[in-house]
């Protein structure tokens, strides 16, 4: 467990350094050490810590969001199909940002977008929570996820039918398909409170989520606040997903694919697959816009299309291999 | 038919005592349980009986204190459960409740240990009191040697066995369990009431719900019966278990040979 986060943290930061790596600019290995030190020369500089390195880190900071808040969501909803993006949650949480590029109050303050993002999210997770107490079906409650999905698409289709103009038009469908090209600093650290804040909450609450495998009843048995580690989740998984998507848009089926993988390593211990699943999510994300960049395409392709050409498929395969025993 | 017997598990804290008095519980204008008052003190066994939907299952769930209650109480040394940490009623307190489902193929000796969750256990790092009361639970239950295996690759017998180890992980001084033999064959029936009574004999108390009522005669020092969503017995076997009583609560023709409980059919 502990090599294995290790070496998860190892493999992230190799991943990071190789994208700063990349670019339209050749840079030997050498050149972009001295510029991440601070040594090189200002045009490196430029290059390497104001636009590679805040690329990457954000790819690797919406990656951990999501794998954190997808690890969360499935521990407590004990379901492992559950996650931001098919829940309805990212595509909430990018229906209210896209509204503030709408309506032009992100231009208003630089504020706007993420918390509205956050609102958005911690909107759509409340209510897939309420929902969840109502229903004990895992399947009914993927399929109002996927109902919020479709009417927030839905309503993001109606803005983006009756955008104003075409730069509205162009900006709105950069954070329907996902992408972290251009993030600066400045971006970051924007949404780094509100992630850092979640990702926290959910760390925080993740024992719980390991007395919830016994079931809600057996867990409130064995002295879990079930109300309290509800409220936690939500509020984290809020926090995060909003924040990850105010950073960079709709990126789906990364919070289902990283779990998935560390849970036999972690004996499916939800609470123990939180760590790893960030780690390993970011790591993921890096490696995909490592990998958008690689690709020899007309223009960029975007970061959420490629993860959800990636994810998709390894959802399908998820949920055709799961136990049916508990629906 | 077990060697349990030589290694039982553990009670702390003994001498703690359910008391609950007045207990009603309404839900949607349907009255669940209607002024229920019963004790369940150490070395008891205490069998509640009752029909389907007679309101057992409330009853259990608002004395432990996690089902809103209309009126009453429920006290373990002078405080209400409902009102206490829910992690300090679990110490006192462990709950077997009627669905069982596990959410993930954990492995047994992590579900046997989320049993301590009240005492802080993590999965993952077990130490010292915890594992070794984790270790006494498997040992009492017989499942040292699946202590490793997944959940999903138990049977039904060792699940049921697996979910007492649970229970018994706690080590708490009260047990309350809703129809722990559900679902299982003759031997493994008699197997878990086995594990019931040895918890009993080291001094802890266990309400247990059954439906056999056999079993109950057997095993039960004390019976409950319920109807409607009232208490209308509550006493030793010998006192409480005879032929209009089985017609009563359960409607069927049965009569009582010494200690033998004998079920012709219908009424």
């Amino acid at each position: 467990m502990r090599t294995g986060l290790i070496a998860l943290a190892l493999a992230s930061l190799a991943a990071v350094f190789a994208a700063c790596l990349l670019g339209p600019t050749q840079m030997s290995v050498e050149r972009v050490v001295l510029a991440l030190l601070g040594l090189g020369a200002p045009g490196d500089q430029l290059v390497v810590v104001q636009i590679r390195l805040p690329r990457a880190l954000a790819a690797f900071a919406v990656g951990a969001a999501l794998g954190a808040s997808g690890a969360a969501l499935q521990g407590l909803l004990r379901n492992p199909l559950a996650e931001p993006g098919v829940l309805g949650v990212s595509a909430s949480a990018s229906l209210a940002a896209t509204a503030t590029l709408y309506y032009g109050l992100a231009a208003i303050s630089a504020w706007a977008m993420p918390v509205a993002a956050i609102s958005g999210a911690l909107a759509a997770t409340t209510l897939i929570a309420l929902t969840a107490l109502r229903t004990a079906s895992a399947v009914t409650l993927i399929l109002i996820g996927v109902g919020f999905s479709s009417f927030a698409g839905a309503i993001m289709n109606l803005l983006l039918n009756l955008a104003p103009n075409p730069f509205s038009l162009a900006d709105m469908i950069n954070w329907m398909l996902g992408s972290v090209a251009n993030r600066s600093f400045h971006d970051l650290a924007l949404a780094a409170p509100f992630l850092m804040a979640g990702l926290l909450i959910l760390f925080i609450s993740r024992h719980g989520l390991s007395a919830l495998t016994l079931g809600e009843e057996a867990a409130s048995g064995i002295g879990l606040d079930l109300k309290r580690q509800r409220l936690l989740v939500v509020l984290g998984t809020g926090l995060a997903t909003g924040a990850a998507v105010s950073l960079a848009g709709v990126i789906g089926f990364v919070g289902i694919v990283a779990p998935h993988i560390v849970r036999s390593m972690v004996d499916h211990d939800p609470a123990r697959s939180l760590l790893p699943a960030a780690l390993l999510a970011g790591l993921m994300l890096v490696l995909a816009d490592i990998g958008v960049r690689i690709v020899p395409t007309s223009s960029e392709l975007k970061l959420g299309v490629l993860a959800a050409l990636i994810g998709a498929p390894a959802f399908i395969w998820i949920a055709m291999r799961r136990r049916t025993v508990h629906d | 038919m077990t060697n349990s017997q030589h290694t039982p598990s553990r009670v702390l804290n003994k001498g703690h005592e359910l008391v609950v008095s007045g207990l009603t519980l309404r839900a949607g204008g349907v009255t669940l349980v209607e002024d229920a008052s019963f004790r369940l003190r150490s070395g008891e066994l205490v069998a509640l009986l009752g029909r389907n939907g007679a309101g057992k299952t409330s009853l259990l769930r608002g004395a432990i204190g996690i089902a809103p209650r209309t009126s009453g109480q429920s006290r373990i040394k002078d405080e209400d459960t409902a009102r206490m940490p829910s992690g300090q009623r679990a110490k006192h307190l462990a709950y077997l409740p009627q669905n069982r489902p596990l959410a993930w193929p954990n492995p047994v000796r992590d579900v046997v240990a989320l049993g301590r969750f009240a005492h802080g256990v993590a999965l993952g790092r077990l130490r010292g009191v915890d594992a070794q009361a984790v270790e006494r639970a498997l040992i009492a239950c017989d499942l040292q040697d699946l202590a490793e295996r997944s959940t999903a690759t138990l049977s039904g017998g060792e699940l049921a066995r697996v979910h007492c180890a649970r229970a018994f992980a706690a080590e708490a001084s009260l047990l309350i369990a809703d129809e722990p033999v559900a679902e299982l064959d003759p031997y493994h029936q008699f197997r878990v009431m086995e594990l019931i009574r040895n918890y009993v004999d080291q001094g802890g108390g266990a309400l247990v719900v059954l439906h056999d009522i056999v079993l109950a005669r057997r095993y039960a020092t004390r019976l409950i019966w319920m109807k409607d969503g009232r208490i209308v017995a509550d006493g030793p076997p010998e006192a409480t278990l005879d032929a209009d009583r089985l017609a009563e609560i359960y409607g069927v023709r049965g009569h009582i040979e010494d200690t033998r409980v004998v079920i012709d059919g219908p009424l």
